[in-house]
């Protein structure tokens, strides 16, 4: 659905995004995470035919982003950073307006902008100017324009920033709903955010790729990710011997000793689960486990990880 | 085509959501009337309209770009520009649109202002193919401001910058005759001065003379500056 192969912006001298290559299939849901200013925003607007790239070449349903750019503007729907709206006009007006730039005439017109009241749940405020309205019901507005035409591809750059908790679930819940019928790319640096609604991740530090795939994978990508940790109660010699020669993992660490209780971290080799080898470990040499667990990285330590790897 | 006549719309309406467009064209007519009844009505009870048309000329230095100067630079104040150029809209289009609209409003306060010819033709017997010529010419050279202002509306997200330039601009274009024609200088430099003069063109037109050299005139001024703000559009690909 989406190609991107060797994208390369530059402003001025610096380089905002740095040969980027990725392709989403149709269906997917693809969290774009990177800290700020990594190029999100960036790869996005050359996607949604904003700004040209220096290098490289983006397709977008077969439609070459430069050259077919009205093509790829009809199958798109955009909902920029900061949900950018024309404050001076109505609701409705607003919509009207989208609809009918899009094509979408009579009857129809109609039809999809009261479906997408809706879905967006705008109900209450149609008849209102668009700067009377609260933030929450400003994205909901900036959400219907995007999806007006029903477009193939959504990307929506950071839809649920400066929303309260409730209409972040909420905003949330609409992007998943969605998803089971679009491609949809959303940037966000909230890494939560990407694991609540996308099945797949894309991230960019320093206008580079570093990683791509789903959670598992990218948390695969952040090395010694393997980690299971233990209290135990017993002789440390023969603890410590026993998990020294325990099958699959990779070698241990005393962390802590308190009350009698020995923690440690014990390595896995890559993607081998050892709680089950370690409780029968305990259970045969006698020695008694307080705490048992196979610690999942959440993905704020694997961001962490890769967009400073560079740094050391 | 349904494109840009749908952006078209949007703006022409948004004149009227403006409460500056509305207070510039209310000062316009009013002050173009009332110094025309004063100074020239009056007076004289001469209803010669070439004084209308000055007067009408002479204000529009300031009435477009109040006009214009909101167009583009809203529009990146806002980050509204984002939205509309990834619409399924190109970059000429969105251009054309604006300048359309611009159009269509002036065009409606001009229209307005023949409520005047047409009260004093109850009174007389005007000269109706002077009055047309000069509307000619007056819409020949908004079309010419229109540009301009929308051009120095692209330039920056400060509607109070966008309408200073595009004034400057307009009483240039207005005064340079004025300005520049008292000093002595080459044959070909006083032959430009004269020729870039909106004011010039605009007596022959409203004489009721179309001459070709006044229409290309001022449509290369149009163009010019059409494609200039199609450029400055585009500036946002490369800075």
């Amino acid at each position: 659905m989406i190609e991107v192969s060797g994208l390369t912006k530059r402003f001025g001298h610096i380089t905002a995004v740095d040969n980027i290559s990725f392709k989403v299939a149709k269906g997917e849901v693809v969290g774009f995470l990177g800290p700020n200013g990594a190029g999100k925003s960036t790869t996005m607007r050359v996607l949604t035919c904003y700004l040209p790239a220096d290098e490289g070449r983006c397709t977008v349903a077969g439609f070459d982003v430069l050259t077919e750019s009205v093509e790829v503007r009809k199958r798109i729907g955009y909902l920029p950073e900061n949900t950018p709206l024309y404050s001076e006009m109505s609701v409705e007006g607003f919509l009207r307006y989208i609809a009918e730039v899009r094509g979408i005439k009579g009857e129809d017109q109609k039809r999809k902008i009261d479906q997408m009241i809706q879905v967006c749940g705008i109900e209450p405020v149609v008849k209102m100017d668009i700067s009377e309205l609260s933030r929450g019901f400003r994205q909901r507005v900036g959400l219907a324009q995007a999806m007006i035409h029903d477009p193939e591809i959504l990307i929506m750059d950071e839809p649920t920033s400066g929303l309260d908790p409730n209409q972040i679930i909420e905003i949330r819940e609409l992007i998943k709903k969605l998803g089971k019928e679009k491609t949809v790319i959303i940037s966000t640096h909230i890494l939560s955010e990407a694991e609540a609604t996308c099945s797949r991740m894309i991230i960019i530090d320093k206008g580079k790729l570093i990683a791509d795939g789903s959670l598992e994978d990218v948390a695969r990508l952040a090395s010694g990710a393997n980690v299971h940790r233990i209290k135990a109660r017993g002789d440390k010699n023969v603890i410590e011997r026993e998990l020294g020669s325990l099958p699959g993992a990779a070698g241990f660490k005393l962390v802590g000793e308190e009350f009698g209780l020995l923690s440690y971290e014990i390595y896995g080799e890559p993607n081998r689960e050892l709680c089950e080898e370690i409780f029968r470990t305990a259970v045969k040499s006698g020695f008694s486990l307080a705490e048992l667990f196979h610690e999942r990285r959440t993905l704020e330590d694997i961001f962490i990880q890769l967009t400073r790897g560079g740094q050391g | 085509m349904s494109r840009v006549w749908a952006v078209c719309k949007k703006e022409f309406w948004g004149y009227f959501n403006s409460l500056i467009a509305y207070i510039f064209a209310i000062i316009f007519l009013g002050a173009v009337n009332i110094l025309y009844i004063w100074f020239a009505l009056l007076p004289s009870g001469d209803i010669n309209f070439s004084y209308y048309f000055s007067f009408l000329l002479y204000g529009m230095w300031f009435v477009i770009p109040a006009l214009t100067m909101r167009s583009w630079a809203e529009e990146k104040k806002l980050g509204t520009d984002e939205l509309l150029l990834t619409l399924p809209v190109n970059d000429w289009e969105a251009v054309l649109s604006k300048y359309f609209a611009g159009i269509l409003f002036f065009g409606l306060i001009v229209l307005l202002s023949l409520l005047v010819p047409l009260s004093v033709a109850l009174l007389g017997k005007p000269d109706w193919p002077a009055i047309i010529a000069g509307y000619i010419g007056i819409m020949m050279v908004a079309a010419a401001f229109i540009a301009i202002g929308l051009m120095m509306s692209s330039l920056t997200r400060s509607q109070p910058v966008a309408f200073v330039s595009s004034v400057i601009v307009c009483l240039g274009l207005l005064g340079i005759n004025d300005l520049l024609g008292r000093f002595s200088m080459p044959a070909w430099l006083s032959f430009l001065v004269s020729y870039l003069d909106v004011g010039d063109h605009f007596q022959s037109i409203a004489r009721g003379v179309i001459d070709s050299r006044d229409i290309i005139y001022y449509l290369s001024i149009v163009f010019f500056f059409l494609v200039l703000n199609k450029y400055w559009l585009e500036r946002r690909k490369w800075a």
